[in-house]
C-alpha cells in the first residue's frame, strides 16, 4: 500500500526523516518496501494562467502565450500543445526550472520567437500515464480554473510529498488505510493519534420514509448503513482531494466517486455510491444472486451470478456485487442528481469466493477479504457526508439508515504476564505489559495477577492470548528480546541410515566422474511416447496435476531417466557433448490411496568421453564405464550387482541392455538408449543410462568390511587365453574357470578381449588372470598344472573353448 | 722392462683420460689389462730377464697394474657420473603441463548447501525428518492453522492434484507430520529439508524449489531460544562477523512471527544493489509455534512451547555463491555445474 506522508502527518506528528521511520516501521512489522521521492528532481515551478494567446509568425504549430504568474509582467512562452486556451489555469517551469530526470528549464527561441520556460506536462512532471485526464494526454497539463496562480506547484501537485510503499501482512487488513497506519505509526513513536470523529452539516429533512435496508443473509452481510445526498452537483473533485487519491494510487474520477475512494483510503472503509433514481423503488436488498441472474457491472462486463454470491439489489434486480464492484446502471454519472451513499460489512470469505469465482479483485474487494471494523461502517459514511459538504458538491440528508444484525460485543483476553515472559524469553512487568498494549489502544485493565484486555473493533486479528503477545513482542521489539540457546534434554543430531547413505553414494559417483543435476518434478506427457513406451508401460501411469503452468509441466515423473537425457540434450545443444550425470530424486506413482506412492530412485546417463587429456586417452561414457561405475559403487556399500541381458525393453538398445541384480533383488536397468528414442530426442551419438530403486539398495547395502587374514605362502599366478565362440558371455567363461579351478584358485579377472586376424571369425579371445593359493603351504608347479589342466579341459567341453596361451606371470 | 712398463702406465693414463664411455674404458682395459693386452705381454718376456730383476719388476708390474686399474675405477665413476647427469639433463620434462586428469563429478550446488545446513542443525542437537512432496490438504494448510478460503492460501500459489491433495507449498507439513509421529513426546528438534512447489515461473520464482524446516518443542523454549538458534545458523553459515535482525511478520503457523534478516554478505551492510541499499538480506521466516497447532497435532500448548523456522535453499545458495539468476539451479548447463 502506498502511503502519503503528507496525509499521515494529519493524524501524527511525524519529525524523523522518512529512511528512520521507515526502518522503525519495519521493525514493529509494517514492512516498507520502497520510499518513493515523486518530485525530488522537480524545482521552480509555478501555476500560471495564460491571459493571451498568439499566433506563432514563424510556425504554423506553434504559439506564442502570454502567463500571468499573479504579479508583474506575463511571461512569454512559446508552445505547441493543442490544448491551450486563453483563461486556463497551467503549471510554468520558470527559467533555471527542473522537471523530471533533472532535465533543465532554459531560456530558448522557437523559430525566432523568445521562450522563457516552459508549460508542463504531466509526464514531464513524472506522473503515472494512468492518472492523466484524456484531453490532456496530448498535451499540457490544466488545473482547475479556481487554483490561485502564481504559486509553488509542487506542493498543490503532491511533488513535495514522500511515499511509503507498505507491505502489509494478510493478518492486518485494519493497516490498509491512512488511519490504520498512524494508529500504527503513533504506537510506534509513541505519540498521540490526532482524530476526530467527523461532524457533518445536515439538512433539517431525515432518511426516514426515504429509503429502506432489508439485509436476507445477516451471515453474509453484519451491517448496512446507507445516506442520502440530495442536490448533488457531479464534476471533478478538488484539487487536494485529488493529489491524495494519486498519492494513494488511485485515479480520480469524479467528485462523488473521489469522496468514496478517498474515506476508503483515509478510514479503510469501502463505500459505494448509487445513482439513488435509478434504483427501484429507491430502497436495498442485501441477498444472494438467483440463478440466471446477470449484472453488468461498471467495467462494462456481463457477470453471470451465482446463488452463491451475496449481491446489492433493488426491488427488481442486482445493482452490484457485494463488496466488489458496482452494476453500470446505478452508476453515477453527471445526471445524476441524488445519491444514496453504501456503507456496509460483508462476510470476508464470501467475498473472497466472489471475488476469485469472477476473477474480479479491487481495492474494495480486498479491504473486505481481510475484514474492515463493522463499528465503522457509520463514521466512514458521516466523513462521506462532511466531504460532500467541504466540496459543496451537494446536501446530507440528516440522519442513516442503519442494519445492524450482526452487532458484537468487543472482545476480552485475558493475559497473563508471566505467560508472555514464557514465551518471549523476557522479564516485562504487567505494568510494561501494560503499557505497550496502551500504545495500541488496548483497553487494559489489572485483575489480580492477569491483565483484562479489551480488544479494538478494528483489530479483527486479534482473539488470543498469543495474539496479544504478539503485539507485546513487536512494539517492545524483537531486537530487544535476547538470544539464547535452547536448555533442556540435550539431543544427539544424527543423520538418518537413507540419507547418510544417499550421501555417500553421491560422492562415490562424483568420484567416479560423475555430475549431479536436479531436475523438474513434472514433466511432459509427451516424453512417453519419445521413450518408445508401449500404452500399457506401467511408467505412463502418472500424477497429473489439475493446474499445470503447461503441457510441459503437467505430470509427475515417473522415472526419473527422461529428466537426465533431457539434460544432455540441452547441454549437447550448447556443444557441450560430452558428460555423466545423475540424479537422485523421487517418482511419483498414483495408487488407490489419497496420496501417490513416492519412491527415491537414483538415475545415471551419459555420452560422449570423459577424463583423458595429454597423457591419457580418456573414458568411453559407453555401457562398460556406467557399469563399472555402479560395480564400484556397490563394492562400497557392501553390494555385489549381477548384470542380466535382456533385449525388449523399448527404450533400450536390444544388445547392450542389462538388469541390475543385487542376489534376487532386481534393482533396476542399465543400457544404451535405443537408436530409436535418440532419433525421437534428435541426439546423435551414443547415449547409455541407468536407473535404480534406491529404496531398495537402501535396504540391501550394509557396512560388510570383514578382515581376511594376509597370506602366508606366495601365491601362483598363471595366464590364461582362451578361445570361445563370440556369443558364449566372458561371465560364463568365468563362472567355468572358478568351478573348475576348485578352492585353490584364488581369484580370476578378466584382462584382455581379441577379436580379429588371429582368432577364427565367430570366435574371440578372452584372457584371464588366474591366481593360485593355498593357506597352509607353497603350491608346487605340479598341483598348479593339474588344475589348468582341469579347467582347460572343462573349458572345452562346456564352452567350445580353445586355449590359446597360457604362460606363467 | 721396468721403462717399458711405467712408460705403460703413462700411456694407458693419457688414454683413459680421453675415453668418453664406458665401453672406451673397458676396450682401454682389455688392451692393457686383458688376457691378451699390453701388461700380459710385457710380463711374458719377463723369462728373458735375469732371475734377481724379475721380483723388482714384478713389483713394477703390480703397481702399474694397480695404477691403471686405478685409474680405470677413478674414470669409470667419473665416466657413470656424467652419464648419469647427461641422463637426469635429458630427462627433464616440461613441467607446466597440466597434471592428469582424474575428471571427478560435481555436486549440485544446492546439495553442498543443503548439506552444509544439515551440518550445522546436526551439530545443534536436530534429527532429520522426511515427508511426502504429494501432500493431503490437512498437512499443508489445515493442521497449519490455515482453513480452507483463509487469505494466506493466496501467499502461496498451489499445485493441486485433487481436491484434497496438493504438491505441497512448504516443508512445513513436515511438522505436522513429525508431531504425529511424536505423539506427544519431548523434545522434538527436526529439520527437513526437501523439495516445495508454486504456481509460480518469472525469473525470481521457479515452480519448484527447496527448502529447509525447522522445529523445536520442549517444556521451556522461548522466542528468545528461537533467536538464539538462528543467529547460531548465520554465524556458522555466512561468517561470524554476521548480524542477523528479526523483523515481525505473518504466517498462520506461528506467533509471534517473524522474518530473519542477515548483513549484507556482499557489502558487509554498507549498502549494495543486492541488499537493494539497505544493508540488509532477508533469509527466512520463522517464530513460536501457534498454539492451535500444538493443540491440533496433540500437544497441550500450555505444558510445551516451540519454534519453527523455513528457508529457501537457493536465497542460500545465491547469497554464499554469488549466483544472480535463479534458473540455473534447474536448467543443469554442465559449464554451471562444473564451477562447483
Ligand atoms: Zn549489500
Amino acid at each position: 500500500m502506498r502511503v502519503s506522508l503528507k496525509w499521515l502527518r494529519e493524524f501524527v506528528e511525524i519529525d524523523l526523516p522518512p529512511e528512520e521511520l521507515a526502518e522503525q516501521m519495519t521493525l514493529a512489522g509494517l514492512a516498507v518496501e520502497a520510499i518513493h521521492y515523486p518530485g525530488k528532481d522537480i524545482q521552480k515551478i509555478y501555476t500560471g494562467r495564460i491571459v493571451k494567446i498568439e499566433p506563432h509568425p514563424n510556425a504554423d504549430k506553434l504559439v506564442i502565450c502570454r502567463v500571468f504568474l499573479g504579479a508583474g509582467e506575463p511571461v512569454q512562452i512559446v508552445t505547441g500543445a493543442p490544448n491551450v486556451e486563453e483563461g486556463r489555469v497551467i503549471v510554468l517551469a520558470v527559467e533555471g526550472a527542473r522537471l523530471t530526470g533533472g532535465l533543465p528549464i532554459k531560456k530558448a527561441k522557437f523559430r525566432g520567437v523568445e521562450s522563457r520556460g516552459m508549460l508542463c506536462s504531466w509526464q514531464e512532471l513524472g506522473f503515472d500515464p494512468k492518472y492523466i485526464p484524456a484531453d490532456q494526454a496530448h498535451g499540457i497539463m490544466v488545473l482547475p480554473p479556481d487554483t490561485p496562480v502564481g504559486t509553488d506547484a509542487k506542493p498543490l501537485l503532491g511533488l513535495d510529498d514522500v511515499i511509503l510503499e507498505l507491505e502489509i501482512t494478510p493478518n492486518r487488513g485494519d493497516c490498509l488505510s491512512m488511519l490504520g497506519v498512524a494508529r500504527e505509526v503513533a504506537a510506534i513513536l509513541n505519540r498521540p493519534l490526532r482524530y476526530d470523529p467527523p461532524q457533518v452539516a445536515e439538512l433539517a429533512r431525515g432518511i426516514e420514509g426515504r429509503t429502506r435496508v432489508d439485509i436476507l443473509h445477516p451471515e453474509l452481510c453484519s451491517r448496512y448503513v446507507a445516506r442520502l445526498f440530495t442536490n448533488v452537483r457531479v464534476g471533478p473533485s478538488p484539487l487536494w482531494m485529488q493529489e491524495r487519491l494519486r498519492a494513494a494510487g488511485v485515479r480520480p474520477i469524479s467528485n462523488i466517486v473521489d469522496i468514496t475512494n478517498y474515506v476508503m483510503m483515509e478510514l479503510g472503509q469501502p463505500l459505494h455510491a448509487f445513482d439513488y433514481d435509478r434504483l427501484r423503488e429507491g430502497r436495498i436488498i442485501v441477498r444472494t444472486a438467483k440463478a440466471g441472474e446477470t449484472l453488468v457491472s461498471l467495467d462494462g462486463v456481463t457477470r453471470e451470478l451465482t446463488d452463491e454470491m451475496l449481491v446489492i439489489a433493488d426491488a427488481a434486480a442486482p445493482v452490484a456485487i457485494a463488496g466488489v464492484m458496482g452494476g453500470l446502471e446505478t452508476e453515477v454519472t453527471e445526471k445524476t442528481v441524488n445519491v444514496l451513499l453504501e456503507s456496509a460489512h460483508f462476510n470476508p470469505t464470501s467475498i473472497r469466493r466472489t471475488s476469485k469465482a469472477l476473477g474480479l479483485r479491487s481495492e474494495a474487494s480486498v479491504r473486505f477479504e481481510k475484514g474492515i471494523d463493522r463499528e465503522g461502517c457509520l463514521p466512514a459514511a458521516a466523513r462521506a457526508a462532511q466531504l460532500l459538504r467541504q466540496i459543496q458538491a451537494g446536501d446530507v440528508v440528516a440522519g442513516a439508515v442503519d442494519n445492524y444484525p450482526g452487532r458484537r460485543a468487543p472482545e476480552k483476553i485475558v493475559l497473563r504476564p508471566a505467560r508472555v515472559n514464557h514465551v518471549l524469553g523476557t522479564a516485562l512487568t504487567g505494568e510494561e505489559i501494560s503499557r505497550t498494549l496502551s500504545r495500541l489502544h488496548f483497553e487494559v485493565n489489572e485483575a489480580g495477577e492477569e491483565l483484562l484486555v479489551n480488544v479494538p473493533g478494528y483489530r479483527n486479528d486479534v482473539h488470543q492470548e498469543i495474539d496479544l503477545i504478539e503485539e507485546v513482542a513487536r512494539l517492545y521489539g524483537y531486537n530487544r528480546i535476547p538470544g539464547t540457546l535452547p536448555c533442556g534434554v540435550s539431543t544427539l543430531g544424527v543423520r538418518t541410515r537413507e540419507r547418510a547413505l544417499a550421501d555417500q553414494v553421491k560422492e562415490i559417483l562424483v568420484g567416479c566422474g560423475l555430475t549431479e543435476v536436479v531436475t523438474f518434478s513434472f514433466v511432459n506427457p509427451a516424453v512417453f511416447d519419445r521413450f518408445n513406451l508401449p500404452a500399457q508401460s506401467s511408467l505412463r501411469e502418472a500424477v497429473k496435476l489439475q493446474n499445470p503452468l503447461s503441457e510441459e509441466h503437467s505430470v509427475l515423473r515417473t522415472w526419473l531417466l527422461p529428466g537426465l537425457v533431457e539434460v544432455l540434450r540441452r547441454n549437447f545443444h550448447r556443444r557441450v557433448t560430452n558428460g555423466a550425470v545423475f540424479e537422485l530424486g523421487r517418482v511419483f506413482s498414483p495408487r488407490s490411496r489419497a496420496l501417490p506412492e513416492e519412491r527415491l530412485m537414483l538415475a545415471a546417463a551419459g555420452t560422449g568421453k570423459i577424463a583423458g587429456g595429454w597423457n591419457a586417452r580418456g573414458l568411453t561414457v559407453d555401457y562398460y564405464f556406467l557399469k563399472g561405475v555402479f560395480e564400484t559403487l556397490a563394492a562400497r556399500i557392501g553390494l555385489h550387482f549381477s548384470f542380466a541381458p535382456v533385449n525388449n525393453h523399448p527404450s533400450f538398445h536390444p544388445g547392450r541392455t542389462a538388469r541390475i541384480f543385487s542376489g534376487e533383488e532386481e534393482l533396476g536397468i542399465l543400457g544404451e538408449l535405443h537408436p530409436d528414442v535418440l532419433e525421437n530426442l534428435e541426439l546423435t551419438g551414443r547415449v547409455v543410462a541407468c536407473e535404480m530403486d534406491f529404496a531398495k539398495i537402501t535396504a540391501l547395502a550394509r557396512e560388510r568390511r570383514q578382515h581376511t587374514p594376509l597370506p602366508r605362502f606366495p601365491a601362483v599366478e598363471r595366464d590364461l587365453a582362451v578361445v570361445v565362440p563370440r556369443d558364449v558371455p566372458a561371465q560364463a567363461v568365468e563362472e567355468i574357470i572358478k568351478r573348475a579351478g576348485g578352492p585353490l584358485l584364488h581369484s580370476v579377472s578378466l584382462f584382455d578381449v581379441y577379436e580379429g586376424e588371429q582368432v577364427k571369425k565367430g570366435f574371440r579371445s578372452l584372457a584371464f588372470a588366474l591366481k593360485f593359493l593355498a593357506a597352509d603351504r607353497t603350491l608346487t608347479v605340479e598341483e598348479v598344472a593339474s588344475r589348468i589342466e582341469n579347467i582347460t579341459a572343462e573349458l572345452a567341453q562346456k564352452a567350445g573353448a580353445e586355449i590359446r596361451a597360457e604362460k606363467m606371470s | 722392462m721396468e721403462q717399458k712398463l711405467l712408460q705403460m702406465a703413462e700411456e694407458a693414463k693419457k688414454v683413459l683420460e680421453e675415453a668418453k664411455s664406458l665401453e672406451e674404458i673397458n676396450e682401454v682395459r682389455i688392451r692393457y689389462l686383458g688376457k691378451k693386452g699390453e701388461l700380459t705381454r710385457i710380463l711374458r718376456g719377463m723369462g728373458a730377464l735375469p732371475p734377481d730383476r724379475r721380483p723388482r719388476v714384478g713389483q713394477v708390474a703390480n703397481e702399474v697394474r694397480e695404477v691403471i686399474e686405478a685409474t680405470i675405477a677413478a674414470r669409470t665413476a667419473a665416466v657413470k657420473e656424467r652419464i648419469k647427469q647427461a641422463r637426469l639433463l635429458a630427462e627433464k620434462i616440461d613441467l607446466t603441463l597440466p597434471g592428469t586428469n582424474f575428471s571427478l563429478g560435481h555436486f549440485h550446488p544446492l546439495t553442498l548447501v543443503q548439506r552444509q545446513i544439515e551440518d550445522i542443525f546436526l551439530g545443534l542437537g536436530f534429527e532429520i525428518a522426511e515427508g511426502p512432496e504429494v501432500e493431503l490438504d490437512y498437512y499443508n494448510f489445515e493442521a497449519l492453522n490455515i482453513p480452507k478460503d483463509h487469505p494466506a492460501r493466496d501467499m502461496q500459489d498451489t499445485f493441486f492434484i485433487g481436491e484434497e491433495v496438493v504438491l505441497r507449498t512448504h516443508t512445513s507439513p513436515v511438522q505436522v507430520r513429525t508431531m504425529e509421529r511424536m505423539a506427544g513426546r519431548i523434545p522434538v528438534k527436526v529439520i527437513a529439508p526437501g523439495k516445495v512447489y508454486r504456481r509460480d515461473d518469472d525469473a525470481t520464482h521457479s515452480p519448484m524449489f527447496h527448502q529447509v524446516e525447522g522445529l523445536a518443542i520442549d517444556t521451556r523454549i522461548t522466542f528468545g531460544d528461537l533467536k538464539g538458534v538462528l543467529q547460531t545458523f548465520a554465524a556458522e553459515m555466512f561468517g561470524t562477523s554476521t548480524r542477523t535482525r528479526f523483523r515481525p511478520s505473518f504466517f498462520p503457523f506461528t506467533e509471534p512471527s517473524a522474518e530473519m534478516d542477515i548483513s549484507c554478505v556482499m557489502c558487509g551492510g554498507r549498502g549494495c544493489r543486492v541488499c537493494s541499499y539497505s544493508g540488509w538480506l532477508e533469509i527466512l521466516g520463522c517464530g513460536s509455534v501457534h498454539p492451535q497447532v500444538l493443540e491440533m497435532s496433540g500437544y497441550n500448548s500450555e505444558e510445551v512451547t516451540g519454534f519453527a523456522f523455513g528457508m529457501g535453499i537457493e536465497r542460500i545458495t545465491m547469497l554464499k555463491y554469488g549466483i544472480d539468476d535463479l534458473r540455473l539451479f534447474f536448467d543443469n548447463d554442465l559449464r554451471f555445474l562444473e564451477q562447483f
